[in-house]
């Protein structure tokens, strides 16, 4: 994977084949600690303690179109390289919730990449799930839900390729908002 | 931090009153199925999916629907996708490109021709590798 935006969308691909309703989806970067953390969570069916422990084997796998999985290993492999870690958490019958974490400094942090698409490609694919979205860096943060969204706009459909372009368009615009607000305040 | 509106949704809104447009849009002439596993992301998947709603929105088409899906079992033929033409038998597209997306989207999507070059085979059955 080139960069961390493929990363989630591989990892929220989990939650959909796991039943999920609803997958929130966050991305926290602390300047202070020098720390970004990547959280996905979702309300699928979960997994069991043994499942969960298994979850970072690649040769593990509870599907059967391949017997192997390599998704969340990938990840861990990314955070090992950017100084960091991966847990991974989950209750079966309520939902698992993935932590990833980076240095932000490191040389060997993989690029963001292209959230917005990310976003969109699981609204495309999934319009019937919740997705929830939040870019925190600092004390700035910015966030985006299809819920809220649908309530806003009921007569259209989010999978409409004209309404995907626009929500993507929204979410770009308002991740340069919060990092030229953060960057402002930062060099007051 | 202050908020945008979504403008070009209030256009679109307004677009929707004069037209039908949109909501509920049942009767798709085509459906486009974008697989998304960790095979198919790795290699360059997103991308393919990106193309596709690239020629869509190029066209303002109202009924070509892009959709994913997961791991078909067979990985290294990734990215793929299938078409699917309302009444027709889907077409699996394997080795793709943006360009061949553009192409299938052209020959297949617009026209009705199979790009017989860059498919897998026709229908959807389960493919026996051993």
């Amino acid at each position: 994977m080139e960069d961390l935006s493929l990363h989630i969308l591989d990892i929220a691909e989990n939650s959909v084949e796991a039943g999920a309703t609803c997958v929130k989806i966050g991305l926290i970067e602390d300047r202070s600690t020098d720390l970004l953390k990547l959280e996905i969570e979702d309300n699928g069916r979960g997994m069991t303690p043994e499942e969960c422990q298994q979850a970072l084997n690649p040769f593990y796998t509870t599907r059967t179109t391949r017997r192997f999985g390599f998704g969340l290993p990938f990840l861990h492999e990314a955070c090992l390289a950017a100084q960091g870690q991966l847990k991974v958490e989950s209750t079966p019958g309520k939902g698992t919730k993935v932590t990833a974490t980076f240095r932000l400094s490191h040389i060997d942090l993989k690029p963001l990449g292209d959230v917005a698409l990310t976003i969109i490609t699981l609204i495309a694919g999934h319009p019937d799930i919740e997705w929830h979205y939040y870019h925190r860096r600092n004390n700035f943060e910015f966030t985006f839900n299809t819920r809220e969204f649908k309530e806003n706009y009921p007569e259209m459909a989010i999978n409409h390729p004209e309404v995907l372009k626009a929500i993507r368009n929204y979410i770009n615009q308002n991740l340069s908002i919060l990092r030229r607000e953060h960057d402002r305040s930062q060099s007051l | 931090m202050p908020k945008l509106t979504i403008e070009e949704l209030e256009k679109l809104r307004e677009e929707v009153r004069k037209t039908t447009f949109i909501r509920e849009q049942t009767q798709f002439r085509a459906k486009i199925n974008v697989h998304m596993g960790t095979c198919g992301l790795a290699a360059g998947a997103r991308n393919i999916l990106n193309a596709f709603l690239r020629e869509i929105e190029k066209r303002g088409l109202t009924d070509v629907l892009v959709t994913t899906s997961g791991c078909a079992g067979l990985c290294s033929r990734e990215p793929m996708a299938t078409i699917e033409i309302a009444g027709q038998a889907p077409v699996k597209y394997v080795d793709l490109t943006e360009k061949k997306a553009q192409e299938i989207f052209e020959k297949h999507i617009l026209n009705g021709e199979i790009v017989t070059a860059y498919a897998l085979g026709i229908g959807s059955e389960k493919t026996d590798l051993t």
